[in-house]
């Protein structure tokens, strides 16, 4: 076993002989003696995920941590319970038992702190992985994500650059009220300098975190809490250790020819299921991944739209200076004599996500909305050659 | 006599005069309290003992900077806790008021933890069970206009604020009839008519939001010249919180300015899975106060009546305008962090130590050795706690869920976005509003 394994407990007995010695602590006195406790470690609980022919997207990130921990000593993870907890979505189990706290740390409850920290250690060449227990903390880091990291190579006239990740999981999730379900891909979007990320099934999640531990610019990585848990079928080139899929390039999902519909992360999902049932109704829905937010591959979008004349964009953010606005205003820049209908936007409620259930359901798309608004846009004004 | 009597609060007696001369004490001028714990007397020349000074209790040593204790604090403190235990610290009343609101905390918290696995709650819930002392203890010495401010881990808080366990209850189902209408949800609990500032998701949000509501106190009465404005605000957070930047900076501020607020930290050692020995630098955080200037003590959280003795005296402190104090539990969850923690990282021994030091078990044993109550009196509170929990849990099932169209209501306060007009009224509710003119 590597000497890491040990340490951290026998940092936590000479801490504990340290405070023995400042008091002789009897109940009331405000130096507390820690317990001794067992970490999972020891009982054989953390594993590191192995690629297989079918992962799910919490494995898949775990793996692309893995093997990009291994590749590249300068690699390292760090945020809110990504140690001995295992991770608090466990996306970062095993990492500790195999790399130890050096290259796995636990830190306090301080986004702007260690957000800061990592950004700054980028500066000098290392390549932090900064993980936010949810996107929506990074709002106490944001400073640092737009400030010091996405700005910095062009403050610095190109001389500092700053190869760091940030990811976490984004967007809505199940009953986690308003504070936790904020969609930051707009946000995050406008902000030249940063590039973002928005993979949906495990494939992409494993190529796309690879991708941007390598890369030399900031890259915010949004994931989804509710596909942690789902499973999809991998490639054989993706159980590679060096695969990497390319930023700014959007996936067809699937071809169409009547309607082109862009979406990304967990929509993707719904858009495909309502795409076989709008294949029924005789429409044919192509349906846009875009896998990364900015760079945004508009030749993709655009191509799509001069062959299918219709588009409406679907995402789970709030509608104004949404995502679908940007891809709205690309094609008008671009395709806008294409278009035989206006464009659609499908997007969450304008509102602050309301815990009550039924209210949850109503704000964000559902596939009947999308059902909905794919046939309005169909059936609306000049039709489709 | 129970072990509970005798009141062991170390308190450094907190010197905000720098330099040789103690005697230009900046403190109430008026209100000199006799109690040496936080005051600071004005005119007061510092004792003899200066520099390493042993806090009597615990043997820990204090170096010299901002913390100076004198030695006539430190015999005060004897003096008082001798005299403390010929007397009871709470009549009859009081302590069966604090039985049945621990009580009422934990039950409560225990019916969440069973409508969660019956899928009738949902997100997360993080329960308060084990530190029901340090709510009881502090918001039961509040008025009604006080303000509270908390964490996720806020129901307890709401329950002793005084919001009834109906409409808490009703919120975490999601029902309309919920204090925020169903669309808070558990860690967004805030009632304007109690005084419950929430209740946020982000640990450190609700320290300057109290220390605003503080801030709010001291402005009607300097400013609007109101004098009987004189609420005070606490903010709950925990271990984890004292690391966050937001905690330092309301501590300066709210030092500075002197404002009626009581920060309330409630160390229970983990947050989440991290715990409070690896993630902070001085585990003692009550050292934090000194460091700004701020009088601040650490107490045991497990129990309710050295809560409530500190309490007393910060909540005062506050009323009078001495300004903010910083005060540190030393309580225990006895659950995981939320439902969906599985707790693997606590050890055995830990959790078994701390259950050993129920509060509720405490106070009862208190009150029945002193006579204050019988087993019947306490039988009975408890029994009308069950009644009052199960009847909160028939309310929220039986509301209704919010209609559509509360969707998109409270979004703001204006009825359409506007604004007010020259007359005090909104905009749209003058007929000759014209909407887009940008001239009106």
């Amino acid at each position: 076993m590597r000497v890491c394994l040990q340490r951290p407990t026998i940092l936590f007995y000479t801490f504990i002989d340290k405070k023995i010695h400042l008091g002789q602590g009897k109940g009331g006195c405000s130096v507390r003696r820690p317990f001794v406790h067992a970490s999972p470690l020891s009982r054989g609980m953390a594993d590191v995920a192995v690629v297989a022919d079918k992962m799910n997207v919490r494995d898949a990130l775990n793996s692309a941590l893995d093997e990009e921990l291994t590749r590249d000593p300068l690699v390292y993870v760090m945020g809110e319970e990504v140690g001995q907890y295992q991770g608090a979505y466990k996306i970062t189990k095993g990492l500790l038992e195999k790399y130890g706290i050096e290259r796995v740390r636990d830190t306090p409850i301080t986004e702007m702190g260690f957000t800061g920290i990592g950004v700054g250690s980028a500066f000098y060449g290392l390549k932090p992985v900064v993980e936010f227990m949810s996107i929506n903390f990074a709002m106490q880091a944001i400073d640092h994500v737009i400030n010091s990291a996405a700005k910095m190579l062009y403050m610095s006239g190109g001389k500092i650059s700053v190869p760091i990740v940030f990811r976490g999981p984004n967007g809505a999730a199940a009953g986690v009220g308003a504070q936790h379900s904020q969609c930051f891909a707009a946000w995050y979007g406008s902000c030249p300098g940063l590039k973002v990320l928005m993979p949906y099934d495990a494939e992409e999640a494993r190529g796309l975190l690879k991708a941007a531990i390598r890369d030399p610019d900031p890259c915010i990585f949004l994931e989804n809490e509710l596909l942690y848990g789902v499973e999809y079928p991998m490639s054989a080139a993706s159980k590679d250790k060096d695969f990497t899929l390319p930023i700014g390039q959007a996936k067809i999902m699937r071809e169409g020819k009547d309607v082109t519909i862009v979406t990304f992360s967990r929509q993707v999902e719904i858009a495909l299921k309502a795409a076989d049932i709008l294949a029924k109704d005789g429409i044919s829905a192509e349906i846009i991944n875009l896998r990364s937010i900015r760079p945004l591959d508009r030749p993709c979008i655009n191509n799509s739209v001069r062959k299918t004349s219709r588009l409406v964009t679907l995402e789970e953010g709030w509608p104004q200076h949404g995502v679908g606005c940007e891809i709205i205003a690309t094609i008008c820049d671009e395709s806008f004599f294409y278009l035989d209908a206006p464009p659609e936007r499908i997007c969450g409620a304008d509102v602050p996500m309301p815990y009550a259930v039924n209210l949850e359901a109503l704000a964000v798309p559902t596939m009947d909305d999308i059902i909905r608004i794919v046939k309005r846009c169909c059936h609306r004004g000049r039709a489709a050659a | 006599m129970a072990a509970l009597s005798s009141l062991r609060v170390v308190v450094p007696q907190v010197d905000i005069t720098r330099g040789a001369s103690g005697a230009q004490g900046a403190h109430s001028a008026g209100a000199v309290g006799d109690k040496a714990f936080f005051g600071l007397r004005s005119g007061q020349r510092l004792g003899a003992e200066v520099g390493r000074v042993t806090l009597r209790g615990c043997g820990v040593a204090v170096p010299a900077g901002n913390v100076r204790a004198t030695a006539a604090a430190s015999k005060v403190v004897k003096e008082k806790a001798k005299s403390e235990k010929a007397q009871l610290l709470v009549t009859k009343e009081e302590g069966l008021e604090l039985y049945e609101d621990m009580v009422l905390g934990r039950s409560f918290e225990d019916m969440c933890a069973q409508m969660y696995y019956r899928g009738k709650m949902f997100g997360f819930v993080h329960l308060y069970n084990g530190q029901e002392a340090v709510s009881t203890g502090f918001i039961k010495l509040l008025r009604k206009e006080d303000y509270v401010t908390s964490t996720y881990r806020d129901h307890v808080h709401a329950l002793s604020k005084g919001v009834p366990a109906r409409q808490v209850m009703a919120e975490l189902f999601g029902k309309t009839t919920g204090c925020c209408r169903g669309q808070g949800g558990s860690m967004h609990m805030f009632s304007a008519e109690h005084g419950l500032l929430g209740g946020f998701a982000f640990i450190g949000e609700g320290i300057p939001v109290a220390v605003g509501a503080a801030f709010s106190s001291k402005y009607k009465r300097e400013v609007l010249k109101d004098d009987k404005a004189d609420t005070v605000s606490i903010a709950f957070f925990g271990d984890g919180t004292a690391n966050n930047g937001q905690f330092f900076e309301c501590l300066n501020m709210a030092q500075l300015w002197k404002l009626p607020v009581i920060f309330v930290v409630e160390n229970n050692l983990w947050a989440i899975g991290m715990s409070h020995y690896r993630s902070t630098s001085d585990v003692e955080i009550w050292k934090k106060g000194p460091a700004f200037g701020m009088a601040s003590a650490h107490v045991d959280g497990m129990d309710v009546l050295k809560v409530r003795e500190v309490a007393k005296e910060a909540v005062a402190r506050a009323r009078r305008g001495d300004g903010p104090t910083l005060i540190e539990c030393e309580t225990y969850r006895f659950r995981g962090h939320s439902l969906a923690d599985p707790d693997e990282l606590r050890s055995p021994a830990e959790k078994a130590h701390y259950a050993a030091r129920d509060p509720i078990v405490a106070l009862k044993k208190y009150l029945l050795e002193n006579e204050l109550a019988t087993e019947a009196d306490l039988k009975s509170i408890e029994k009308k706690i069950d009644d009052v929990v199960e009847d909160a849990v028939e309310f929220a099932d039986a509301s209704p869920l919010p209609q559509r169209s509360q969707l998109l209501e409270n979004v703001f306060a204006d009825p359409k976005g506007f604004g007010i007009g020259p007359d005090g009224k909104y905009r749209c509710e003058d007929p000759g509003f014209t909407a887009g003119t940008a001239q009106v």
